[in-house]
């Protein structure tokens, strides 16, 4: 039973379904069918169709439409997801990627009916090389996590175009979960590097890993507390002195556009999150594109193929005989390239600068609205986002889980919990630049009402969610009893 | 700055209870020497009358599959795309939201994944599928590292026919994982069965196979998943899941694992991408797929909720021992293909790949009664099959592109054997008068 | 304090192991089930397969972690506990009786002495405890 205030809608769409309904249109058949069946093999062609739904077009519309209604987004709700950038995705975006030169462009049209595809990939890649302070740029990762695959495999065909077996990479413990799994895949072991009381590298730890069987160094910069590593140039030539490669994870990109740049940090590699810096929507899980950017050292190795400029002419080289080989089956997430792209050309470079200076400014603000409240994981200033730990609310029995669940019923999506690792019961809030001053007030306004609420009635934080479709849910029998598709009832 | 909502004042105001005297002082821990200390060398910022003029200008020169007739397969295709889908996927509560973390406030998205399961575990006939890949080539790749750490076995065997970009995929993955990806010839255009009995052994993790391959023909699933189980290895299947509503499944003639592009499943050509990796299973390993899995369970009041389930494989908890490093996948992609599955339902999708097929056969029959044209391989075929041209093919696609023709793929670059050869792709939207058009256009530019 | 058998031996992983004539029983503790959680899964080797001291034998699977299980002793497995995979949830309830993991037909005896008391158990944590 639904209790009040609890919306409604509970329908999948097989149980809409109703045999006869249809709600496509498609011409009949013109050519012959049956004798087209005739030459495929009888065990080749279903002999039942496929059980799946048979709705009207309204059936289709109005339920999508109910389900999307179930869900928070950035368009209805503050979003301070931690690291993941939910800034506003502006809708002239949208429509650029879905002009039909664009979007219904087949990706093996011949290049040079394709040159201005190409233009808007090369100047990207350009833009985003200025950017991170790189020389080169690959634009055919898929994700973040495919980026820093790139990157990882690229260093990998460097140091053995160098004679140079190393088998380690270093990686923080405070890293995000697909710097060691990237690192996993491409071969690696992966050696954990402690961070120090206040969240930063520990140099010393630093140092007695590195050697020359490591053979790269992977980080977060800003770091995943959100905060700017000032020994981040002394590491970066501690580790080029033993030889070995660093690469940056640019999720936290947001900080520094226009401040400073991974290539003038002393990276050597670095990827970028165009679904977090650059505005390309999250959609409910992607997809994002990862590009990656290199230095000249390591640009031999980039996936290929490579879009070239001769003149005014582009194209696509595939002449690359050290390229790490290929990531994606076509040229990369074009549609997400086109939207980056125009997002950089609305910005311009005061614009880009803006939107790091306001991001800094928004996390600080919001973490000296809450020091009082709330633990500080780290000390400040923080840069784009703050990590509270909910250490204190933990010892009257609420726990972080606790408190996004009673941000839901407040209006708002929750921060990031339990990450990163090493902070207990974190909280992790990235505002972001998009937000204003009266959204943080009122966010910070929740967050220190629930504060005062765990002093004084924790139960009503423990019963939170309830305004949502859902109240919380049973984890653990999803996953003892994984139901993982739906079937018609016997 | 319209996304810029912070006023002098508010900075102001901000700052005080910061107590900070401006954001330069935020900025106190990046060390001097490394600032940029210039503007970006990007260009100047464009109001958005200017960028929208620019992004036209670049996008009129593309030959896109409105102003062109598309003949392009090759892994990506012209299908119908029903007008519905790009209305729902705009709305903000979708295409705004981020991964469900908290899935109370994420019905939406974790509902219509758990469809999207449903469907692409019916269409490929496997007990389960994940909630996306990147593309159908990197849905490969983690489909032969899964089958290593299921079977623990060190090679991979590939059929030559299997799409050459994929094989390149799949090849660069395996590479970090020391897994040895071992080719099969397919000089007939499928499988060669003996060569493949010969290959596939005791070390051999999975036999992979697409089918209709990249030439376009189809392949022998259940001969390929007898040699497969022979020795002991997993059958993995690449299958494009918008001809399963006329093909049979997979899974049903013997598929351990299916993955495939599923593009064509309502989702835009968009020059390559976003694309959908579709990835489906038997029960069995359930436990070791790559990937988000969405799953039923029950809230507080015994309504039914959904959530992000079998998390403790995935890399935010396993880290460096996860079954893959996918974080962010392509849901946006995967609600296009669920509303465009409920959209064409049980017999939209007979009627797409009826049409699909019927309209190649037609244009296979038109295109190689042209002299000199005739057809590379034997094998039956579905919706695009390979010409063997009688000029240069791609002279013959630059001659054509003048009538506003895409007429198909050069296989040059792919295989120096099928240097006279043109790869053709007929959907169902691809009329009768077209395929005429193209026969002539065809006929005049190789006479 | 913490739920700690006098009459087994522990390792440091948090696996107790207990001497059954010439076999070892080997499952998890009860502050190991307490720091993981619900229970939603475990792996285990199969009937015959060798296990070696410190090494991997499986995982224990909850829904925020996953958790190698590392081998007191070397030896074979003799037995492996088939109610797990229909009921995780006793490993939970009953980690020293129903929620046992493997039997193992130890290859060297004197490794079971090698390994942490109760009391030495029970010290590890509280000096491993935040």
């Amino acid at each position: 039973m639904a209790r009040a205030g609890k919306p409604q809608y509970d329908r999948l769409i097989f149980e809409l379904s109703s045999p006869g309904r249809i709600a496509w249109s498609l011409p009949e058949p013109d050519v012959d069918v049956e004798a087209a069946r005739a030459r495929v093999p009888r065990g080749y062609l279903r002999s039942r169709p496929a059980e799946l739904p048979e709705v009207s077009e309204l059936d289709v519309v109005r339920h999508y439409s109910r389900l999307s209604q179930m869900n928070y987004g950035v368009d209805t709700h503050f979003y301070p997801l931690g690291s993941c950038t939910m800034k506003y995705n502006p809708r002239i975006n949208e429509d650029m990627a879905r002009l039909g030169g664009f979007a219904r462009l087949h990706p093996l049209t011949p290049e040079p009916l394709a040159q201005g595809a190409l233009a808007l990939m090369h100047e990207l890649a350009a833009m985003l090389a200025e950017i991170g302070g790189m020389d080169a740029v690959s634009l055919q990762p898929a994700a973040g996590a495919q980026g820093e695959l790139a990157g990882v495999l690229m260093i990998r065909a460097y140091h053995a175009s160098r004679g140079e077996k190393r088998t380690k990479v270093l990686v923080p413990d405070s890293a995000h979960g697909t710097n060691p799994a990237s690192t996993a895949i491409a071969g690696y072991e992966v050696i954990e590097v402690k961070s120090d009381a206040s969240g930063e590298v520990d140099v010393s730890d630093l140092d007695r890993h590195l050697g020359p069987d490591v053979a790269a160094f992977m980080i977060t910069v800003p770091n995943t507390l959100g905060n700017f590593e000032p020994r981040i140039v002394e590491i970066t030539e501690r580790c080029h002195a033993a030889g070995v490669q660093v690469y940056m994870d640019g999720a936290n990109l947001n900080a520094i556009l226009g401040i400073t740049r991974p290539g003038d940090l002393g990276f050597d590699v670095c990827h970028f999150n165009l679904h977090k810096t650059f505005t390309t929507p999250h959609g409910g899980g992607g997809p994002g594109a990862g590009p990656v950017g290199v230095k000249a050292h390591l640009e031999p190795f980039l996936p290929v193929p490579v879009v070239t400029r001769r003149g005014e002419r582009y194209a696509l080289d595939w002449n690359r005989p050290k390229s790490i080989g290929k990531l994606h089956g076509f040229w990369g997430n074009f549609g997400m390239l086109v939207r980056a792209y125009a997002y950089i050309r609305t910005m311009g470079p005061d614009g880009l600068r803006a939107v790091s200076e306001d991001a800094v400014l928004n996390a600080n603000y919001v973490m000296k609205r809450l020091e009082a409240h709330y633990d500080v994981a780290a000390p400040g200033p923080c840069m784009h986002e703050c990590v509270l730990s909910a250490r204190r609310q933990k010892k009257r029995g609420v726990t972080a889980m606790d408190i996004a669940k009673r941000l839901l019923d407040l209006g708002f999506y929750a921060p990031s919990t339990y990450f990163p690792l090493i902070v207990e019961e974190a909280l992790m809030i990235e505002p972001t630049e998009t937000e204003s001053k009266e959204t943080l007030d009122a966010f910070c306004d929740a967050m220190i009402r629930i504060a005062q609420e765990a002093e004084t009635d924790p139960q009503a934080i423990h019963d939170a969610p309830l305004t949502t479709p859902v109240r919380r849910l049973d984890q653990t029998r999803a996953a003892r009893e994984p139901d993982l598709r739906w079937r018609p009832a016997r | 700055m319209r996304y810029l909502p912070t006023t002098p004042e508010n900075r102001r105001a901000m700052l005080e209870t910061i107590g900070a005297r401006s954001v330069e002082d935020l900025l106190v821990k990046i060390p001097a020497k490394a600032r940029l200390g210039r503007p970006l060398a990007v260009p100047p910022a464009l109001a958005e009358t200017d960028l929208v003029r620019h992004m036209r200008a670049l996008a009129g020169r593309n030959a896109d599959a409105d102003a062109y007739t598309c003949f392009l397969g090759g892994g990506a295709y012209d299908h119908y795309v029903p007008s519905p889908i790009n209305h729902l996927i705009l709305r903000g509560e979708y295409f705004t939201a981020y991964t469900p973390y908290q899935p109370e406030a994420s019905q939406g998205t974790l509902r219509t994944i758990y469809e999207y399961q449903t469907m692409m575990a019916e269409l490929t006939g496997m007990d389960v599928a994940n909630a996306s890949i990147y593309d159908g080539a990197s849905s490969l790749a983690e489909a032969a590292l899964m089958a290593h750490a299921v079977t623990g076995r060190r090679d991979v065997v590939v059929s030559g026919a299997v799409h050459p970009q994929y094989r390149r995929v799949t090849a660069t993955y395996c590479a970090g994982a020391g897994i040895r990806v071992r080719h099969v010839a397919a000089p007939d255009g499928v499988l060669d069965g003996d060569a493949a009995r010969r290959l596939v052994g005791d070390a051999t993790a999975a036999l992979v196979i697409q089918s209709p391959n990249f030439y376009g023909c189809l392949e022998d699933i259940a001969a390929a998943a007898e040699i497969a189980h022979a020795a002991g290895a997993m059958l993995v299947v690449v299958s494009d899941p918008v001809n399963l509503g006329v093909l049979e499944a997979p899974g049903r003639l013997g598929a351990d694992i299916v993955v495939g592009e599923g593009q064509g499943l309502g989702v835009p050509l968009s020059y390559g991408g976003p694309y959908l990796g579709v990835f489906a299973a038997k029960q069995d390993f359930v436990r070791r797929l790559p990937g988000r899995l969405v799953g039923a369970t029950v809230d507080l009041d015994g309504d039914r909720g959904f959530v992000l389930t079998l998390q403790a494989r995935e890399q935010h908890i396993r880290r460096a021992k996860a079954t893959s490093n996918i974080c962010t996948n392509v849901a946006l992609c995967a609600l296009m293909a669920t509303i465009y599955t409920a959209t064409l339902g049980k017999q939209g999708l007979v009627r797409v790949g009826e049409l699909s097929m019927a309209r190649a056969h037609y244009a296979a029959e038109r295109l190689a009664a042209v002299p000199g044209v005739s057809l590379r391989f034997r094998a039956p075929f579905f919706k695009e099959f390979t010409l063997r041209l009688p000029k240069a093919p791609d002279r013959v696609v630059a001659r054509l592109a003048r009538d506003r023709i895409l007429a198909g793929v050069p296989l040059r670059t792919y295989d120096r054997a099928l240097g006279d050869c043109l790869l053709v792709a007929v959907t169902e939207k691809r009329t009768r008068e077209e395929i005429d058009a193209l026969a002539a256009a065809l006929a005049k530019a190789v006479a | 304090m913490a739920n700690i058998p006098s009459d087994l031996r522990y390792t440091r992983e948090h696996e107790w192991a207990k001497r059954e004539g010439d076999r070892v029983r080997i499952g998890i503790t009860h502050f190991a089930q307490e720091q993981l959680g619900d229970v939603v899964f475990v792996e285990l080797p199969k009937v015959g397969a060798r296990v070696t001291a410190h090494q991997s034998f499986g995982v224990v699977e909850s829904v925020k972690a996953v958790s190698d299980l590392f081998a007191p002793v070397t030896g074979e497995v003799v037995e492996a506990n088939g109610d797990l995979p229909k009921s995780p949830e006793l490993v939970n309830r009953d980690p020293y009786g129903k929620g046992w993991m493997i039997v193992v037909k130890p290859s060297n005896p004197a490794e079971l002495d090698q390994l942490l008391t109760a009391s030495q158990y029970e010290e590890f944590l509280a000096q491993d405890a935040h």
